[in-house]
């Protein structure tokens, strides 16, 4: 086989990379991350066009209800892998992040399973995650956001019993004048965009894979 | 009261009961709390609720323990409270049900995520399902209702610790099935055929679905159950998602509207139909009615 090069880039190495990552192999998406860095592949390349293509490819086909929760899963644990090698040569700055979401699960609600879907998520598109955990007060959210200038809060929520306590969040937002800064996603399984409007949230995200593309609409990337 | 699994066989359609999470907050719990601890806190609470079920004539009461095991109870460092709150929620409403109706215990999911997906083994889960199951069956249940499962093997491990506390109780396992453009699935990818080969191998008695996006819906996946069950058929729909009205939840699918389509769940073949989220006592009178109306005459 020819192999492809793109200047000093290995392109077809960096699609093997993609490739594993979809299988959710994170032992062979490590071995292949560190050859692609020994052999000299710019960190920024392995990022992109390794585990970032990769993880577009499963975030698009979650979406399509192609492929469910434990291949996103096991994508995301190859995602790790990959990134906990890349992660150190990545000068601050260097590769741009998409910007800082500040992400938790609502007050009350225990729950972390379609949160820690949503960070993966966006982590793998190149987000900044700043993940609060669970039983999150209002107030929290609000002062992690400013702490951390994050473009964006992500409520979730699994109980039709703690998801009012959304409201509260988005109220707190405005209130503090950041309504312009900060914009607010909500999802969980009973959240519908029809709550998401009520409420006044700026955008609603029916899964983790359209979490992303949402995101990145309410902070200006183009899909 | 004759049990049931000789009831079903019998032919009787039973009606289920409606939300329990729901019907304690507005009777003032505060979300936050688990809702488990109703049972040690405020029994009175729970008997009031099993008693405005069967007033609107349910024939099967659900306890309040379906976040009961330890390892759901854990998240709220409650976890050594297992056998106390079982315990407790299924005596707060033995004295109602009692000569009434028959006593249906609630298992949900233990939150985690088994291996290789997340990080629980799967002996730590089933170890936790048997822990709570063998509590309530020792109390004196008359059946246990696996539910709101989203994965296939977690929901198997359930109903084996079931059939391992117990040979003969009564299992019922239900899952959670949404709409794709592919036909249903569980979060986790499982498709109805597959988790009625799985569950009834396991050794459930009856399996079904519950909560869900509507009665609609739920229509649909108990064709598919139909299809692909050897057992009885349990259906529990949520009414439908909730809308927020003026600060107010609000469910969209009244009593009638489900009611409505009752008759195409017991055309199916459906031996339980009851309500969960959002559906409470009127839902179940709409139900039983409905499940009345419908049965065919006798020849």
């Amino acid at each position: 086989m020819v192999r492809r090069w793109l200047g000093r880039i290995d392109v077809e190495l960096l699609e093997t990379i993609a490739a594993a990552l979809q299988d959710g192999d994170h032992v062979k998406v490590a071995a292949l991350v560190r050859r692609a860095l020994d052999d000299g592949i710019p960190v920024g390349e392995v990022l992109d066009r390794g585990l970032l293509a990769g993880m577009d490819v499963i975030g698009t086909r979650f979406g399509a209800h192609e492929i469910f929760l434990p291949d996103v899963l096991l994508a995301a644990r190859a995602m790790k892998a990959g990134m906990d090698l890349v992660k150190p040569l990545l000068v601050t700055g260097q590769t741009p992040s998409r910007g800082t979401v500040v992400l938790g699960t609502v007050q009350g609600d225990v729950h972390d399973i379609g949160k820690n879907l949503v960070a993966t998520m966006l982590a793998g598109a190149g987000f900044e995650i700043i993940d609060l955990g669970t039983d999150i007060a209002p107030a929290a959210f609000v002062e992690a956001a400013v702490a951390n200038e994050a473009a964006v809060v992500g409520l979730s929520a699994l109980l039709t019993t703690t998801m009012a306590g959304m409201r509260d969040v988005v109220d707190l937002v405005r209130e503090r004048g950041l309504a312009d800064r900060v914009r607010t996603i909500v999802g969980g399984a009973p959240v519908t965009q029809a709550f998401a409007d009520e409420i006044g949230a700026d955008a609603y995200a029916w899964d983790a894979g359209s979490a992303v593309e949402v995101v990145k609409q309410l902070v200006g990337i183009p899909p | 009261m004759t049990g049931l699994i000789e009831r079903i066989a019998a032919g009787s359609i039973l009606c289920g009961d409606g939300a329990w999470g729901s019907q304690l907050m507005a009777r003032g719990f505060v979300p936050g709390d688990s809702l488990e601890t109703a049972a040690l806190t405020q029994p009175g609470l729970l008997a009031e609720i099993a008693e405005s079920y069967l007033e609107a004539g349910a024939d099967l009461v659900t306890t309040n323990t379906f976040g009961a095991s330890p390892l759901a109870l854990e998240r709220h460092g409650l976890a050594d409270q297992t056998e106390a709150i079982n315990h407790a929620a299924v005596e707060a409403i033995r004295p109602v049900v009692a000569g009434r109706g028959l006593i249906s215990a609630s298992v949900g999911p233990s939150g985690r995520l088994l291996l290789p997906y997340g990080e629980t083994e799967p002996g730590v889960v089933f170890d936790s399902f048997k822990r709570q199951i063998r509590a309530l069956i020792r109390t004196g249940i008359d059946a246990i209702f696996i539910e709101t499962m989203i994965d296939l093997e977690e929901a198997r491990l359930a109903v084996a610790a079931a059939r391992e506390v117990s040979d003969t109780v009564p299992v019922i396992a239900t899952m959670t099935f949404n709409r794709t453009p592919r036909g249903f699935f569980t979060a986790m990818g499982n498709d109805v055929e597959r988790a009625c080969i799985v569950l009834e191998a396991a050794g459930a008695d009856l399996v079904g679905s519950n909560c869900g996006n509507g009665i609609e819906a739920m229509v649909e996946v108990a064709r598919e159950l139909a299809a692909h069950s050897r057992v009885p058929l349990v259906i529990q729909a949520n009414a439908g998602l909730p809308e927020q009205r003026g600060g107010e939840l609000h469910y969209p699918e009244s009593p009638a509207f489900m009611a409505a389509r009752v008759g195409a769940l017991v055309d199916l073949g459906v031996a339980i139909i009851g309500g969960c989220c959002g559906t409470g006592p009127e839902h179940v009178r709409a139900i039983r009615a409905a499940i009345e109306d419908h049965r065919k005459p006798a020849r």
